[in-house]
Order: structure tokens, then C-alpha cells, then sequence
């Protein structure tokens, strides 16, 4: 066979500068409370939760073919923990990191279980999951049933203090989870768990271990989950079992996933950030907003199934951020000559 | 042939879905390099037998060694780290990814390659399966042909020892084929044992030394492809006895 001159590219001129921007607007974002107002600040913290779940969600449904209805088990577990952990006296924020670790050992062995069930079994397992622990939770004289119990070490901050840290820990925790995911997705796990979101049988046939790939997923989600719901009870303050583990929950992050563009990087994040826009304009009309997430999903998966991102990435074939590889040919000839 | 010299030794595989016996105390063994036409009537336990062989289903009984190890309790995705690859009877691309991207899946996991021998190992099995002008296409917008070339440039990518071919012509015209049999050929030449399981017999017999005829999950004649198709078993399990004057 004559040889090909060619070089693999990874990183093309839209992703670099796409990455530029990105790096800008996360600067903004790290100084975000000294230049937004309390309100922004607070909403801000509220769209990094999203953000988070949205991420964790599509890394198991989008990338692990994992759909679940119960992730909401990992966002409870998270809030419980952090109030536990926090009552112990270990300090607020490390607290919100160290649940969230817990959560992810706890994911070990239940993602055994978890893993065993097939589609949809597997997507009402979750939400029996996730029904179970909210159970057992309200069983803690600590939470004392579904009346639940407030995050008091909060108390200890001025407001302003507890506002600001509360974004940052938000913003750091989505920055690294993000990360990891995207470090996953370039590297040789990650190129496994794109296989099996494609194609399971055929992951197999390439060496690819299919469980294994899943139960990363399962355990990064975990952990992700976990965060955000840890972050979400140091906004809210108030732990009640019954929202915390709710099942509104997987219907947002369904949402952001579907409408952003299920099993792409950056979909979901497009997808966080407009159910964040709609919930602000709509959020107060109650039950007509609720309705207007069922149609804009039911449109979405009707008409446009791979989502926003998923449509602009396969129409117009441009990737921003550099998971995959393309191929260039410094002589463009060199691969017709065989035989 | 001894089951030292083999690179696959597979020993009274049965495999049963419920009550149905798919496959029926099969022997089956391989040499380093050696080229298989399967053939047979439909049911006959074919594709099962690659299922079995690639690890895709466990046997119910049987063994199967491959370069001198017991594998059967392997999973398919260690079986082909260890140098058992297939293609899919209908192609099952990473329809999400580029072909080229496909491969390297394969290349980095099955292989085991990184780095620059991981895109070294693409691009040649690329260029073998005529698809390097290809590379950069997401292989959900790939016709059949592409798709089947792809099966086989993704199999390749692993670096195999071995490669079980599961109906490739199907579904192809004549001259596409003719295509395959051409990348068929040149990975065999490059050392790599086929299996290939195939309904168009003569597109076969351009390629495989062996021919082996399976019917009702058991072999019914292995040997000298020529000798195979004149078995008087095997005309009338296969062929039909119309076929007898074209066989």
C-alpha cells in the first residue's frame, strides 16, 4: 500500500475561537458579583444548577444511553447529605463538595444494581430509586418527615457573604464538572461512550467494555447531581424532601437536554440556558408556563429531534468545541491509489 | 490441521435460544491466515456460530480458544482486544461520528493504539477499503456500499488476527460486490484469517480455500470449496436438487 501523507487535526479555527470566547465569558463569570446586582447574582447561581444537570443528564442519556426519570435520587441525596455533613459541623461549601463525593460512593455499588436493567426498566427503576431514598430520608428525625429542616450553618454568613460564596462554589463546581466531561469526551473513554450512545453491539465489537462506560457516566452523574442539588439547597436554604427529590426535576433536565440537543457537548448548556430564559418570563404564569414547556419539548422531539445544537452540528457541520478528530490529506490523491 | 496450529479452536459449541438448538455440538477450527466461505440455508446456525465465535452470546456448551488461550468466558469487547474482529450483517456505524472517527474508536480501544500509530492504523485501513476521500463524512449520511466498506475498514482499525465477515454482498449489486471481494482479498493477503459467511456463492469462491455448508445447526461438509458444493448433502440442504446440473 503507497503512503498517505495526512495529519489529524483536532483543533480547527471555529473551535479556537470559540474557546477565546468561552475563556471570556467565564472571566466575566468568575467576577460576576462584583459587577452584577443581588438579583443577577442569585439568578446566575440558579442557571449554573441547570447548567450542571442538564450536563450530568446528557452524560448518562446522551452518551451512556442511560435515560433515566429518577437523577432527581442523586439531587435529594445531595441536599440530605450536605444538611447532615453541615449539622456535623464540617464547613458549609467543603460540605457541598464532600456530599456530593458520598453520593458518588453510594453510586458505586447502586449503579451495579441500577446498570442490570435494560431501557426503560432501567428509566423507572430511577424513579423508583428516587422515591425509596426520599423515603428513608424523611425517616431521619434530623429532617423530621416532609416538614424537612433549613441549612442553619447559612446563618452564620452575612446575606451578601453567603449570596457571593454560594455563586462561586456554583461556578467553580459547573466549570469543573463541565470539564471533566469534556476531558472524558476527548479521550479514549469518552470516545467509548460516544460508540456505545451510537451503537452498543457494535461498541462491543471494537473492544469497547460497555458496562464500564456506562457506570462512569452513571457515577459522574452522581456526583453532578449531587453538587447542584448541594448548591441548590445553599440558595434555597429550606431542605423539604418532597422538592428536592420531585420528579419536576427530570422533566427540566429532559427539557434542557432534548431541546439543546441530546448527546452533543454543548447542547445542553444551550439548552439550560433557555429554559432559564423562559423560566424568568414565564416562571410567574404557573401552570400556563408548564404547559408551554410540554408543547416547546413535544415540538422539539417532533420536528427537530437532535435538538438545537444537534441540528445546527449535523446542517451546517461545525463543531466548537474539539472532541473529535478530522482528518486532513497533504496530498489529497494519496488515498485513490489503491490496487 | 491440529488444534496446536490454530489461531481459533471452537469445541462442541451448542447454543440454544428456549427450546430451539441454533447450534449443535460444533467443531470449528481456524489456521493463522486462512480464508472460510460459510454457507448454508437460513436458520442454519451461521451467524449464530460468528455470534458465539466473536463473543457477541455465550455458548449454552463448548469451548473456544483463540492464539492458544480458552476465550469462551471473554466478552466480545475482549475477545477483539485479543484479535477477533467482525462486520455486522447489517452495518451498525457510530452514526454520530465521522467514518474516520469510527475507526479510531477502534483503533484506540480494540487496537489499543495512541497516538500517531492510532491514526497510522486509520488512514491505512482507510485507503485499503477505498475510503479515505470519506474520512471527514459523518457515517450516518453513507450509502449501503459505504457503510458495508465501513464495517470492514472499522474491523480492521483493530489490528485483528482474525475477522468474521457476516453477510457483506448482501443487498449489493453485482459489481459492488466485486468491490468487496477486492478488499476482501487484500486482507487476507496481508496475513488475517477470514471467516466470511456469504449467500452469493460465486462472489465466495473468488476468495475462500474452505467452504464450509451448515444446516440445521450442525456442519454438514467442511473442506475443498469445489468438493463442498458438489456434496450431494450439501446440494440437496442448500442448493435445492434443481441446483444439482448449475452446482
Amino acid at each position: 500500500m503507497a503512503t498517505t501523507s495526512y495529519r489529524v487535526e483536532r483543533w480547527t479555527r471555529q473551535s479556537r475561537l470559540f474557546a477565546v470566547i468561552i475563556a471570556l465569558v467565564l472571566m466575566v463569570l468568575a467576577i460576576g458579583p462584583f459587577i452584577f446586582s443581588a438579583d443577577i447574582t442569585d439568578r446566575l447561581t440558579t442557571l449554573f444548577v441547570y447548567v450542571i444537570l442538564a450536563a450530568m443528564w446528557n452524560a448518562m442519556a446522551g452518551y451512556a444511553g442511560l435515560v433515566s426519570i429518577g437523577n432527581q435520587v442523586f439531587i435529594g441525596l445531595g441536599g440530605y447529605f450536605l444538611i447532615r455533613l453541615s449539622d456535623a459541623g464540617v464547613s458549609l461549601y467543603p460540605a457541598v463538595v464532600l456530599a456530593a463525593l458520598i453520593v458518588g460512593l453510594i453510586a458505586l455499588p447502586v449503579g451495579e444494581l441500577m446498570l442490570r436493567l435494560r431501557g426503560g426498566e432501567f428509566a423507572i427503576g430511577m424513579w423508583v430509586l428516587a422515591e425509596l431514598s426520599h423515603f428513608l430520608v424523611n425517616l431521619d428525625p434530623v429532617i423530621q418527615g416532609e416538614t424537612g429542616t433549613s441549612l442553619t450553618a447559612l446563618n452564620a454568613y452575612p446575606p451578601v457573604a453567603a449570596r457571593n460564596d454560594t455563586y462561586w462554589v456554583g461556578f467553580v463546581l459547573m466549570v469543573v464538572l463541565l470539564a471533566v466531561v469534556f476531558a472524558l469526551l476527548r479521550g479514549r473513554v469518552g470516545a467509548g461512550v460516544q460508540a456505545i450512545r451510537d451503537d452498543e453491539v457494535a461498541a462491543a465489537s471494537v473492544g469497547v467494555k460497555v458496562h464500564a462506560g456506562k457506570r462512569i457516566m452513571f457515577v459522574l452523574a452522581a456526583i453532578g447531581c449531587a453538587a447542584a442539588g448541594g448548591v441548590w439547597l445553599a440558595t434555597t436554604i429550606s431542605f423539604q424532601p418532597g422538592t428536592f427529590f420531585g420528579i419536576q426535576w427530570t422533566a427540566y433536565m429532559l427539557f434542557m437536554a432534548l431541546v439543546g440537543g441530546l448527546g452533543t457537548f454543548e447542547g445542553p448548556i444551550i439548552g439550560a440556558i433557555l429554559f432559564f430564559i423562559m423560566e424568568s418570563w414565564f416562571g410567574a404564569t404557573g401552570v400556563a408556563y408548564l404547559i408551554g414547556l410540554g408543547v416547546t419539548a413535544l415540538a422539539f422531539s417532533l420536528f427537530l429531534p437532535r435538538g438545537i445544537w444537534g441540528s445546527v452540528e449535523t446542517r451546517l457541520g461545525i463543531r466548537l468545541l474539539p472532541v473529535g478528530f478530522s482528518l486532513r490529506l497533504v496530498n489529497p490523491d494519496g488515498g485513490r491509489d489503491r490496487d | 490441521m491440529t488444534s496446536l496450529d490454530a489461531i481459533l479452536d471452537a469445541r462442541g459449541l451448542t447454543k440454544r435460544f428456549a427450546a430451539l438448538v441454533v447450534l449443535n455440538e460444533v467443531d470449528f477450527a481456524i489456521a493463522p491466515g486462512e480464508a472460510i466461505g460459510i454457507v448454508g440455508p437460513n436458520g442454519a446456525g451461521k451467524t449464530t456460530l460468528l455470534n458465539v465465535l466473536s463473543g457477541a452470546y455465550p455458548p449454552n456448551a463448548g469451548s473456544v480458544a483463540f492464539a492458544g488461550h480458552d476465550v469462551t468466558k471473554l466478552d466480545a469487547a475482549e475477545r477483539n482486544r485479543r484479535g477477533i474482529a467482525r462486520s455486522h450483517q447489517v452495518p451498525r456505524p457510530f452514526g454520530g461520528m465521522t467514518v474516520f472517527e469510527n475507526l479510531h474508536v477502534a483503533a484506540a480501544i480494540g487496537g489499543q493504539f495512541s497516538g500517531p500509530a492510532a491514526n497510522d492504523i486509520c488512514v491505512e485501513a482507510l485507503a485499503l477499503c477505498g475510503m479515505i476521500k470519506l474520512a471527514n463524512r459523518r457515517a450516518d449520511t453513507l450509502g449501503l456500499l459505504d457503510r458495508k466498506r465501513l464495517e470492514m475498514a472499522r474491523a480492521l482499525a483493530t489490528d485483528p488476527k482474525l475477522i468474521l465477515l457476516d453477510e457483506i454482498g448482501g443487498g449489493l449489486t453485482d459489481a459492488e460486490a466485486q468491490e468487496l471481494v477486492l478488499i476482501i482479498r487484500s486482507i487476507n493477503a496481508r496475513g488475517v484469517a477470514v471467516v466470511w459467511i456469504e449467500h452469493i456463492v460465486h462472489i465466495l469462491l473468488q476468495v475462500v480455500t474452505r467452504l464450509v455448508c451448515m444446516d440445521a445447526g450442525r456442519i454438514l461438509a467442511d473442506g475443498e470449496p469445489r468438493a463442498v458444493m458438489r456434496n450431494p448433502e450439501v446440494i440437496s440442504a442448500y442448493l435445492g436438487s434443481g441446483a444439482e446440473s448449475a452446482a
